[in-house]
């Protein structure tokens, strides 16, 4: 694995094109440390955010190579973006971390074979190109429906898989009977005059596996007296890419994704996933250098707003207790902050209000609620023993509240969560939901304002 | 590919037995000395200060420390001992090539002692930890360090670290009952007891708080804990100049009221630290004074009042009182990040830990203002007004040499005015490498030959952090 040239390691270009008053904002105080999942594991200077910038510093200052061992730190490294909240001086963690990841990807340090055919099939093909993922999302399905899934578990095929993959199938989530095209309209109108236009972003494994999430995102925006248009077939956002060294990919998808929306004629453009959400709001970083789409970007960023920010922006509609609601004892729910909402979009009052308006609802605060589930993108497959102790530590915290749901708003975490309480049957803590989905069962409830479902 | 950043990666053993010794000793997990691992252990919090160890090491145990440094003197390899790394002087700053012990895996709190007021803790416990414990038991630790958040104990008793409640509560020296020291030749002393009174003998721990590493190395302490206060108070008070807040301080302290907390932020500090905590600070103020009275209800809620009253007096703009507990927690909190939010305006920061008697805290802070325009500066002062004790911060480049040698000259005057008032270089980050420079100025020949003399006493091999405090 550690080839050669990997350990002897070639000399930084992206680090060093890199404005190095980003590398100097950090003045090591060590403000982040006891913020840092990995370094709280390890206690290792180099798995904290300190230690990665010094890294990166001694990259850029030329005293130091891009080696396989510096991959592997990079790669080691959440993305989780904790160090962002908690830095009094202000660093750009989450550049200094694309940047080095994409030095690391351009630099060759990494394995070959297996390792880039993995990334071409995913980052090149599946995720540039929408049909071609949900034609996959459909093979799935129906392997996921026939039975054929649990024949091959039974017969315990899995373990024959290469490598990872046996040991990552049951994890593998459960694709959705109809995608989101089939359950929202192009353009969907309240019931009374419209107060707002707004477009709704589909996301890719939100369309895939929660579709009935953005078709509750839709109902709870129509019921706020917003027309909801959801261009057909959408584009991933381009953050799985940006997060793992392929920047010029996120550029292109971030273009392509710009050409499907009249962005003047919108007053918001609506994300309900904290992942995808923090990636889309620096269209006009990612894209400052492009003469025709960068002004178009920073307008773009200017209006994208994650559905629990906009809701308490605009004010939310609290929903109509029903009799019954009102008398019986309320559901104890809890809410588990998506880094990228938390730290990379800094929203965390927002989620609480929504929950808060709902009638019936108990809100019970979870303890270490913006520490990392392990999901952090993709991190669960390429470190699963890092991702089972963060996901160990989170069920601990969730059990300590007693609330029997969690809520969450970020695919990723979702389907982590769920993994992870499926594995404990006893657990108090049984059911996965996000606060849209309860604020649009509570309008449902009060049977007016929302578009009958069919 | 997890497991393989947590492996040696390129540990040449053979270049360097010394290194292939710990490994037996500690363990392959225990040691690092890669390249990737080296380079962030270069420093600590201090600015522009960085030199590469040859190895780091993580003891577990007294035992542990005690035979690296027997293996240490054998080679007769520096060594450095270190917590989390957040010291502001340089003390646990590397010298090239020496062995670094990191005491963080010594982390166990070993015993609250509610019936003697005592815990028992090892050295790379945290900080607020510490707190947390005795709080547990209605009790509490009354040093809180800007960094207490990530600091060990260990590094606050060899740097012997204040923060904002020195002037009701002393230093981290004030709650030191008794340590574990690994002296420089190996030997492993205990010294002091949980007696309130212990006059046997020299009190040797005083030799070890705020020694900086460079006589012993500190494994294990006993602390002293205070009742929690059944309440406390929180006011600001707004000024257009820095004078009327000093004023303010000076009435107080006159006034025969010893509040626990009366810090200071001047409107750039206060600009920083309000872009980073977003709680609403006011930002078009000359100067901010955060003051904290704890304690008796009754006695809180009298001298709370008394406060605001004189703050008024003194021209203060406006005297607001928190709204709770937790308002008051969240501004001491967004004070304690003060250093860390002026590295906002500038690549470099570099602070200063000036120390005035109280009486000359007016003059000190408008010398500190006139030498920043005479050399054309950008400095931001904040600090602990009520024990004197001021952190001028220069915001500067440390890439721009001819500004720096600015700050150069600013500093030596700083620190000449600060010695001419009767006060001190270092009121709480240490001497460490970076104010090594000015040490002969404040001591003279007599008291600098002695400190020497002590060294000499206990660390003749000088194997014990050397080059620090002094040459």
């Amino acid at each position: 694995m550690s080839a050669e040239s990997g350990n002897k390691g070639v000399g930084a270009k992206l680090l060093k094109q890199l404005d190095y008053s980003v590398l100097q904002q950090c003045m090591h105080c060590g403000m982040c440390l006891p913020t840092c999942p990995t370094y709280m594991e390890t206690k290792r200077e180099r798995n904290s955010p300190r230690g990665r910038i010094a890294l990166m510093r001694a990259m850029a200052d030329g005293e130091a190579p891009v080696t396989k061992s510096f991959a592997d730190e990079m790669y080691y490294c959440l993305g989780c973006l904790a160090c962002q909240t908690a830095c009094p001086a202000g660093v750009n963690y989450v550049e200094l971390f694309e940047t080095s990841r994409a030095e690391v990807e351009r630099s060759g340090v990494q394995p070959r074979g297996q390792r880039d055919f993995w990334r071409w099939l995913t980052l090149e093909v599946l995720f540039m190109h929408p049909q071609l993922l949900r034609a996959v999302g459909v093979m799935l399905r129906v392997y996921q429906r026939t039975g054929l899934q649990s024949l091959v578990r039974k017969l315990g095929l899995p373990k024959l898989m290469p490598g990872k993959l046996g040991a990552l199938e049951p994890q593998t989530p459960t694709v959705a009977d109809a995608f989101s095209d089939d359950l929202i309209d192009a353009v969907e109108s309240p019931a009374e005059k419209p107060r707002y236009r707004v477009a709704l972003l589909t996301g890719c494994v939100q369309d895939l596996v929660f579709s009935q999430i953005n078709r509750d995102t839709a109902d709870v925006l129509l019921a706020n007296g917003c027309e909801v248009i959801t261009p057909r077939n959408q584009y991933c956002c381009g953050s799985l890419h940006g997060h793992n060294g392929a920047p010029e990919l996120a550029q292109e998808l971030a273009r392509r994704q710009l050409d499907m929306f009249d962005v003047e004629s919108l007053d918001a453009i609506i994300t309900n996933a904290g992942g995808c959400g923090s990636h889309l709001k620096h269209y006009g970083h990612l894209l400052h250098h492009d003469p025709v789409y960068g002004p178009r970007a920073a307008a773009w960023d200017r209006k994208v707003r994650d559905i629990h920010e906009w809701l308490v922006e605009i004010g939310i509609r609290k929903p109509v207790a029903e009799p019954a609601t009102v008398d019986s004892t309320p559901v104890e729910v809890t809410y588990h902050e998506s880094c990228h909402l938390c730290h990379g979009q800094k929203i965390t009052s927002q989620p609480r209000a929504v929950l808060n308006v709902i009638p019936g609802l108990k809100v019970k605060e979870l303890p270490e609620s913006n520490w990392c589930c392990g999901s952090a993108g993709i991190y669960n497959i390429t470190q699963p023993e890092q991702s089972a102790k963060l996901l160990e530590r989170k069920l601990k915290n969730l059990e300590s509240t007693g609330a029997g749901v969690v809520t969450t708003s970020n695919p990723g975490c979702h389907m982590q969560l769920a993994f992870g309480l499926k594995g404990k049957p006893g657990a108090k803590c049984h059911e996965v939901t996000q606060p849209v989905s309860l604020l649009a069962e509570a309008y449902r409830r009060e049977g007016k304002g929302v578009r009958e479902e069919g | 590919m997890v497991n393989a950043c947590f492996k040696l990666d390129c540990l040449n053993s053979d270049a360097t037995p010394w290194i292939a010794e710990l490994v037996n000793l500690l363990g392959g997990d225990a040691v690092l000395s890669s390249d990737e691992d080296l380079v962030p252990y270069s420093f600590d919090g201090t600015a522009a200060l960085k030199q590469r160890p040859a190895c780091v090491v993580f003891p577990r145990s007294t035992e542990d420390v005690a035979a690296c440094v027997k293996l240490a003197r054998r080679y007769d390899v520096p060594v450095v001992t270190r917590g989390s790394g957040t010291g502001l002087s340089g003390g646990s700053v590397p010298l090239t090539g020496c062995l670094v012990l990191c005491l963080v895996k010594l982390d166990r709190i070993l015993e609250v002692d509610p019936r003697n007021l005592t815990l028992r803790a090892e050295c790379g416990v945290i900080t607020k930890e510490i707190d947390d414990a005795a709080s547990g038991h209605g009790l509490f630790y009354p040093p809180d360090p800007g960094s207490m958040k990530i600091s060990t104990i260990g590094g606050n008793v060899a740097e012997n670290s204040g923060g904002l409640r020195g002037l009701k509560y002393g230093v981290t020296r004030d709650y030191v009952m008794g340590m574990t020291v690994v002296l420089p030749d190996g030997e492993i002393a205990w010294l002091g007891n949980k007696c309130v009174k212990d006059v046997a003998g020299y009190s040797l721990k005083d030799l070890f708080i705020g020694s900086e590493g460079t006589l012993g190395i500190i494994t294990e302490v006993l602390l002293k804990l205070l009742p929690k206060p059944a309440a406390r108070r929180t006011m600001l008070a707004m000024y257009d100049s820095m004078e009327a807040a000093a004023e303010t301080v000076s009435a107080i302290i006159a006034a025969r009221i010893i509040p626990c907390t009366l810090e200071f932020l001047d409107r750039m500090t206060l600009g920083c630290v309000e872009d980073y905590a977003k709680i609403g600070l006011p930002t078009d103020v000359e100067a901010l004074l955060l003051m904290e009275t704890d304690g008796h209800p009754a006695a809180v809620e009298d001298e709370a009042n008394r406060m605001m009253e004189i703050a008024r007096q003194n021209g203060a703009r406006e005297v607001k009182m928190a709204a709770d507990e937790a308002e008051g927690a969240r501004l001491a909190a967004a004070r304690r990040n003060a250093f860390s939010a002026l590295a906002r305006v500038k690549p470099t920061t570099i602070l200063e830990d000036v120390t005035v008697p109280r009486s000359e805290l007016a003059a000190m802070v408008k010398f500190i203002n006139e030498t920043a325009s005479k050399y054309r500066l950008l400095i931001g002062t904040f600090g602990h007004m009520g024990d004197g004790n001021l952190h001028p911060t220069f915001l500067t480049n440390e890439k721009d040499e001819e500004e720096m040698h600015r700050v150069e000259l600013a500093l030596g005057e700083i620190v000449e005015k600060t010695v001419s008032l009767g006060g001190t270089i270092t009121g709480e980050h240490g001497v460490g490498l970076a104010k090594k420079g000015f040490l002969k100025q404040q001591f003279g020949r007599v008291s600098y030959d002695l400190l020497k003399l002590v060294k000499k006493a206990l660390d003749p091999a000088g194997i014990l952090n050397p080059g620090k405090i002094f040459d």
